[in-house]
């Protein structure tokens, strides 16, 4: 059991405030992935729960237990870095055994864990060698390997695929989500690649420059995004954002224009809003209907078709605004031709001027 | 070959014979007669003989300074390294108010001529007690080392990737694991020249050991070598002086020969990145 419990916490470099009133819980063998642009806080808010860099004021607490004050090796946690930070003068082997040596463990119990780790990673042909006689791939598995050979009741990842090459990342994505089920630990995990967040995640923690933006399941952010942040942040292609107006509220559902060509009632509502209100509506381009029947509709010409086999993006336009649309493989659209796009209803989000979702 | 090739090779063979000149000409003289011989330019020596050499040898002080010298020296890196060590990692690693101060003040130290703080020194060490001993040698040492050891050292440590110290401290590893399990390892790089350079300045030291010693039990090589003379008050002894002179520079090649390999680069790779 290692619940982690994360109580208005601020954090300030110099004048910087990097950390506002953030509250968190995590709850015990979870895996929870902190997610959010380049600078938002990630990487602070894992090293203030890993005990290497202070809070200014709030409360952590691993397993009920405020670890404000105590130093990282008292905390029962392990970290695996982005740079892996291996020993580089020592073997893989010192390497994984370096924690338990410093625990003073027998020699037996040093072998039989390391061993142990090895061969989940399956590592146990380079025990001998040194880091930098390994790939990437390995080095990363090594690192992984110092952490599990502590069995600590929390792990804490810094973003730990980033160096790896995309093959290898997926790989490593999988593996990573065996292990946890296999270690059964809870596991604290950032990362700025959402793919990776909405893959291995049982909850995610979005950060917008040191505040959460949003917590929940993967689905939970992808279908009910609080903000157009998290809307946006999830998903890719990105969610499309088309500036719009209230036409007209009713008792559970609001209209409003698209483009100016159509109109649209989305069951959202938002009680501070009325009637001319600029709002946003928001909606994934895999939840456009290219050339089919929809609630409302709008027709543009296609500007750059993508072919990935899978699918092909439409990019489309007006005014400016830029439109990704959907569609299936082997479509026979091409650049130049107008399409037809239609919105469902039950697909859009509204967003308000402040860019809080209607409920 | 290139020009700029041949030119390179040709800078290069003018420093090599302007660097080695002098030990080659000491060489060629002290495998000459004594006499007037002593001033025949000759840049191959016609009848060289060993007897110089002999000369030396057969001093029963070259023994006992020679055994000073070395062990005046080795104790000199020892401390001085043991002493930098800890204090470039305090300097290199921990934030504290005065830092930049106390590190400038340090290479400020280092400024001051010898000679200034001679007399300083010499009451210094007379007050201690120490004299005309080792332990006040060793000790005027390693202050003049330190500054130029600490700030090498210093400067290494801070270009060692924190993540990996970071590790250590989620490992469980205190300051004193990390330090001598973690970044000593690391370090031999800058231990070795630094070591190396506090070796040569405390082996060829000669002030600061004429002051402070008076004994030939306790004073080092420099000393011994000043203290030759020759039939008259007219005549150096240069011949025995220049073989004197090989017979002190040998050690120090040693040394040198020794730990150049271990002056090895990029012992670091492999740390941090793909
Ligand atoms: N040691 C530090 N000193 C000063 N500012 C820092 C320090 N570490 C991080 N920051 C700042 O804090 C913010 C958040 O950094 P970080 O947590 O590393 O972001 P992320 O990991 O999400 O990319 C950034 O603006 C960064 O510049
Ligand atoms: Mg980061």
């Amino acid at each position: 059991m290692a619940d982690i419990n994360i109580n208005t916490v601020n954090k300030y470099f110099g004048d910087v405030h990097v950390i506002k009133d953030v509250s968190l819980d995590i709850k015990s063998q979870s895996f929870t992935v902190l997610v959010g642009p380049s600078g938002c806080g990630k990487s602070t808010m894992l090293r203030m729960i890993a005990g290497l860099e202070d809070i200014n004021s709030g409360t952590i607490s691993i397993d009920g237990q405020v670890v404000n004050d105590l130093p990282p090796k008292q905390r029962n946690i392990a970290m695996v870095f982005q740079s892996y930070a291996l020993y580089p003068h020592m073997t893989v082997f010192d390497n994984m055994a370096f924690g338990l040596k410093l625990e003073k463990r027998s020699k037996d119990e040093i072998n039989e864990r390391v061993n142990e780790a090895a061969r989940i990673l399956q590592i146990e042909d380079y025990l001998q060698r040194k880091p930098k006689q390994l790939s990437g791939g390995q080095r990363q598995r090594v690192a992984i390997g110092r952490a599990i050979t502590r069995k600590p009741k929390v792990f804490l990842f810094d973003e730990p695929l980033s160096n790896l090459d995309a093959a290898l990342r997926v790989q490593m994505r999988v593996e990573l989500a065996k292990l946890h089920n296999e270690l059964e630990a809870t596991m604290i995990y950032v990362t700025h690649d959402q793919t990776e967040a909405m893959t291995l995640a049982d909850d995610i923690v979005v950060l917008d420059t040191g505040i959460v933006s949003q917590k929940g399941s993967p689905l939970e952010l992808y279908d009910r995004p609080n903000n157009m942040f998290v809307g946006g942040f999830i998903g890719s292609p990105k969610m499309n954002f088309i500036s719009s107006k209230i036409l007209s509220k009713s008792s559970d559902a609001t209209e409003v224009d698209i483009m100016g060509m159509s109109k649209i009632s989305v069951s959202k509502m938002s009680a501070s809003s009325s009637e001319g209100d600029s709002v946003t509506l928001g909606i994934r381009p895999e939840h456009l209907v290219v050339n089919g029947d929809a609630d409302g509709s709008w027709e543009s010409k296609v500007f750059v078709v993508e072919k990935l086999g899978d699918v092909t993006y439409l990019y489309l336009e007006k005014d400016g605004e830029p439109l990704v649309a959907e569609t299936e493989g082997h479509s026979e659209i091409k650049v130049g031709d107008t399409v037809k796009v239609g919105f469902p209803a039950g697909r859009c989000q509204l967003f308000d001027s402040s860019g809080q979702a209607f409920k | 070959m290139s020009w700029k090739k041949i030119s390179l090779v040709f800078l290069l063979l003018i420093i090599l014979v302007y660097t080695c000149f002098p030990f080659y000409w000491a060489i060629v003289s002290a495998l000459k007669k004594a006499g007037t011989g002593t001033f025949i330019v000759e840049y191959w020596p016609s009848e060289p003989v060993l007897k110089n050499f002999i000369y030396v040898l057969n001093r029963p002080a070259f023994g006992s300074t020679f055994f000073n010298s070395f062990l005046v020296s080795t104790l000199t890196v020892l401390f001085c390294l043991l002493i930098a060590l800890t204090a470039s990692y305090a300097l290199g690693r921990i934030q504290f108010k005065g830092r930049t101060v106390l590190l400038l003040g340090i290479l400020g130290t280092s400024m001051f001529p010898q000679v200034a703080i001679l007399s300083g020194m010499f009451e210094l060490v007379r007050s201690l007690g120490v004299y005309n001993t080792y332990q006040g040698l060793i000790m005027s040492y390693v202050v003049f080392s330190l500054p130029f050891t600490v700030w090498i050292l210093t400067a290494f440590i801070r270009d060692l990737p924190i993540e990996i110290e970071e590790a250590a401290m989620v490992d469980g590893a205190n300051s004193y694991v990390i330090l001598f399990k973690v970044f000593l390892p690391l370090m031999w790089p800058a231990m070795v020249t630094t070591g190396i350079l506090a070796f040569i300045g405390a082996w060829n030291e000669f002030l600061f050991a004429l002051t402070l010693t008076i004994s030939p039990e306790v004073t080092t090589l420099p000393v011994f070598m000043a203290s030759f003379r020759g039939e008259s008050e007219f005549e150096i002894p240069w011949p025995n002086i220049m073989a004197a002179s090989v017979l002190v520079t040998i050690p120090v090649l040693i040394v040198v020969l020794i730990f150049q390999n271990r002056i090895v680069k990029g012992l670091t790779a492999g740390a941090v990145k793909g």
